[in-house]
């Protein structure tokens, strides 16, 4: 398999605090990668430097052949990365159509297609029957269910998802894994920041661990599991699931 | 000394002009920056910006004119009442407007104070009509002279007066309890609340000291400038240069930022032109905003 | 299950993009287009026909504003920058060249757009109550310098010189104002179509997700900054139509009157009371506010001049604080409920 993001020896730092310390990884097309750690060890942090939120210290970010260090946010988005945000940031005065629209008019100028091209990624989460709803009327599953459809339909070939499973109903776990599953199928590359251990065992091709902003680990998901740096930073923590 | 003049530089003009200048826009700032500490403080505290900051300051200034109108008392005196006054209006601006506004988008937060700035602007305008007044002989007139330079005395009391409010202000929030809980509330709101500080009354607070530290210059004021409805505007847009120039939040900041405010706007109407002295003060937010976003001294 | 999804996602696809507004609301918009065509033949005094052309050009006024404002969630509180623009410049190009109000129109259009974006680059990338203090600032330094700039006429402003016999090209209409209104409901109409086209074409919705959530918007492949400068742009272009056209019809502007902070305030008050971000709210607000200051101007006479901002004042703080979506927004959500009810 090629190698679609290389990131190497990134840093940032907020006054005194690291955030991320010299944090290596690549990922390659098509894998789902799935990034672990206790909170405050940084995940956050590295998506705003992979997207361009935040500006790093130091290190590189490489993008299929181009270096996108430091890029502005939007200028990113249309080298074709897609993200979702921990805390959801859905257009609240729009409805569930149009918020999905904004995303897919990264894509083409034209209106209608951009509206088809919506619902797809809507039913693709499966909210179609919701697609009048303001996005202030919406559940945190279903606004997280909107960001997915909403950065999917911007056709992303890299993929960032902020938490996917976090603080919705247990019922709706299966599913949402099931869709993150189905991306991949879609050939996209994904990135994501899991806090259920047992959602991201199942579903990560890899798994990157982080504590407090270092990389812990970095490789398949029984190596990681068992790596003795990542259960010493779980042990006795409340996110061992 | 001689110094040339912009537009007509084949004139020579005494330095005591300059000196002069310097004097009267350094008093003039005190006041400015009186004003501007108390937009500074709200904004600090709550990220609100206060666009009703000047009609407050005029009715200040028209409460301390109707106590030497009506009851005869001078506005040097009124000061206790009138601060009294603007801080029960402090009190009131949180507890009927703001606090219910906190959380709205920022297009609430600005037209809420820019309503209740018209609102009170326009029923001084029917109460009291437009036209300008002054008050006659106060207890402190004239003026002094000092090696050639003349001082107002109503300006010097007031510079003098407001410095005083400044270092008392000052000592409040960096001695006293109550004030470290403002600054702590004003760093991190969740983070003094978590401690136990009551971030609501503290916001009432800062509405009300903010709102005090407008009466104090109002009254001042008043003692030799012209009440009427429309007074507050240029003030408040001086406060507002004063306030980007000082950093949002900062007290120290406001002091500079209005003793600069005075002493650029009062030379700039010496050496460039007086009609013209508001747009150079105006420049200044320019330059700062677009070279420095956070202000010269602060943070935000 | 996924044949299911696939029936749901064809009928979707089978619907219009823009749902169709229901009956009711295209019989009202027809018989209010008839009313407004008919009223001047119906109500024929002069204030009837002033009160409607000044009800227009605040509704242009407050649209112009709701761009700015309720698609780009930026506050501009010196937008009588533009009018006064608009204003001065058909008028010195009329009395200067003798150029034709109609090219002095799309001049000032032009100017004002550039102004914007000269303006709005280094400004908008700030947080926004830095932009709505520098738009401040700015409204009220273009009337210092307009009342002393001797060219055009300083404080005492510009008289347009008396042109009766090509009304049409010299945009002036002497003993009938019913041009005036004809032209004032068509620039009006207008603006109306900006904003409705803008809510429907990419860069309206994108700048509608600008206003709702910068940083959401970036991470679709959305230029925040610049989207933020072409809707002021466009803002300053209507708001000086709407002065171009205002100096036509008053023929004499001075400074007081056509920068003055006063034009900034009504059209944020008309955009605010009627609802920010919709395409009716502004001409709900001014509806309501103009006829309202005509009438408690003649009811209290001359100082009474301020009663109307009185109660514009209040209703803003209370709109802000229990109804922030503006006024239309009580009848919209309720018909929402009733249509999701049925």
């Amino acid at each position: 398999m090629t190698e679609l993001l290389k990131v190497v020896g990134l840093s940032k730092r907020f006054g005194g605090v690291k955030a991320n310390e010299d944090i290596s990884f690549d990922a390659r097309k098509g894998e789902i990668l799935g990034i672990i750690g206790p909170n405050g060890a940084g995940k956050s942090t590295l998506f705003d430097l992979l997207t361009g939120y935040q500006e790093p210290d130091s290190g590189t970010v490489v993008l299929n052949g181009h270096t996108i260090t430091g890029m502005r946010p939007d200028r990113i988005s249309r080298m074709g990365v897609g993200r979702t945000f921990q805390k959801l940031k859905p257009f609240p005065d729009l409805t569930l159509i149009e918020n999905v629209m904004v995303g897919a008019l990264a894509r083409t100028s034209n209106i209608r297609e951009a509206r088809d091209q919506a619902l797809e990624a809507i039913a693709f989460v499966d909210l179609l029957a919701k697609r009048h709803s303001f996005a202030r009327e919406l559940s945190t599953g279903q606004r997280k269910r909107l960001e997915l459809a909403r950065a999917l339909a911007t056709g992303p070939r890299l993929l960032l998802l902020d938490e996917v499973t976090g603080g919705v109903d247990q019922k709706t776990i299966p599913g949402l894994i099931d869709l993150v599953q189905a991306l991949r199928g879609r050939g996209i590359t994904i990135l994501t920041i899991e806090h259920n251990m047992q959602v991201v065992m199942e579903v990560s091709d890899r798994i990157l661990a982080l504590q407090f902003g270092k990389r812990i680990a970095f490789g398949l998901p029984d190596a990681v599991r068992s790596d003795p740096h990542v259960v010493d930073a779980y042990l006795g923590s409340a996110d061992a699931a | 000394m001689c110094v040339k003049l912009l537009p007509q530089p084949d004139i020579c003009m005494s330095s005591d002009v300059i000196i002069q200048a310097i004097v009267s826009g350094l008093l003039m700032g005190l006041i400015y920056a009186l004003v501007a500490v108390g937009l500074s403080l709200i904004f600090g505290l709550m990220e609100i910006v206060n666009f009703a900051h000047g009609e407050f300051l005029m009715l200040s200034m028209f409460f301390s004119f109707w106590l030497w109108v009506l009851v005869g008392l001078d506005p040097l005196l009124s000061i206790p009442l009138v601060a009294a006054a603007l801080a029960i209006c402090g009190f009131a601006t949180h507890y009927g407007i703001v606090r219910h506004i906190l959380k709205a988008p920022m297009l609430a937060q600005i037209c809420a104070t820019f309503g209740l700035a018209i609102a009170i602007r326009s029923l001084a305008q029917f109460l009291w009509t437009p036209d300008f007044r002054t008050i006659q002989d106060p207890l402190v007139a004239g003026r002094i002279e000092i090696g050639g330079i003349f001082i107002g005395q109503p300006q010097l009391v007031a510079g003098l007066v407001c410095l005083t409010a400044f270092i008392g202000l000052w000592l409040f929030v960096s001695r006293t309890e109550t004030g470290l809980a403002l600054q702590a509330t004003a760093q991190d709101r969740e983070a003094a609340a978590v401690m136990g500080i009551p971030t609501d009354r503290m916001f009432a607070l800062g509405w009300a000291i903010g709102l005090a530290c407008v009466a104090v210059a109002g009254s001042m004021l008043s003692a030799f400038y012209f009440v009427f409805p429309d007074v507050g505007i240029n003030f408040a847009l001086l406060a507002f240069v004063a306030v980007a120039l000082g950093g949002f939040g900062s007290i120290m900041g406001s002091l500079a930022a209005g003793i600069s405010i005075g002493l650029v706007e009062s030379l700039g109407g010496v050496l460039i032109s007086p009609s013209y002295k508001s747009l150079i003060v105006f420049g200044l937010y320019f330059a700062v905003v677009l070279i420095r976003p956070t202000g010269l001294f602060g943070r935000y | 299950m996924a044949d299911a999804r696939q029936t749901a996602l064809s009928e979707a696809l089978s619907e219009p993009v823009w749902p169709a507004s229901p009956p009711l609301f295209r019989i009202a918009g027809v018989a209010l287009a008839v009313a407004l065509l008919a009223y001047p033949l119906v109500f024929t005094g002069t204030f009837s026909h002033h009160l409607m052309i000044m009800i227009f050009l605040h509704a242009i006024m407050a649209q112009s504003w709701n761009v700015i404002a309720g698609m780009s969630g930026q506050i501009s509180l010196g937008h009588s920058l533009f009018f006064g623009l608009g204003a001065y410049a058909s008028a010195v190009l009329y009395v200067k060249l003798g150029v034709t109000p109609w090219v002095g129109l799309v001049a000032g259009m032009s100017i004002s757009a550039l102004v914007a974006a000269a303006i709005g680059i280094p400004t908008l990338r700030l947080r926004g109550h830095y932009f709505a203090i520098a738009t401040l600032l700015i409204g009220i330094s273009a009337q210092i310098i307009f009342q002393r700039w001797e060219w055009v006429g300083a404080a005492s402003g510009i008289w347009m010189p008396i042109e009766r016999n090509n009304p049409w090209l010299a945009f002036q209409f002497h003993g009938t104002k019913l041009p005036y209104y004809y032209l004032s409901l068509l620039f009006c109409t207008l603006s109306f179509a900006v904003v409705w086209f803008l809510q429907r074409t990419r860069l309206g919705m994108r700048l509608l997700a600008v206003r709702d959530e910068p940083e959401a918007a970036a991470s679709l492949g959305i230029d925040v900054a610049w989207h933020k400068v072409v809707a002021f742009m466009i803002s300053g272009a209507m708001m000086s139509a709407a002065g171009t056209f205002f100096a036509q019809y008053v023929l004499v502007i001075d400074p007081d009157r056509v920068f003055n902070l006063e034009l900034s305030v009504l059209a944020l008050l008309m955009v605010v009371l009627g609802g920010t971000g919709t395409l009716w709210g502004p001409a709900l607000g001014a509806a309501i506010l103009i006829p309202l200051s005509e009438f408690t101007r003649t009811w209290f006479g001359g100082t009474g001049g301020t009663v109307d901002l009185i109660i514009y004042g209040i209703l803003i703080l209370l709109i802000c604080i229990y109804q922030p979506r503006g006024l239309l927004s009580l009848v919209t959500e309720r018909l929402r409920r009733r249509v999701d009810t049925l």
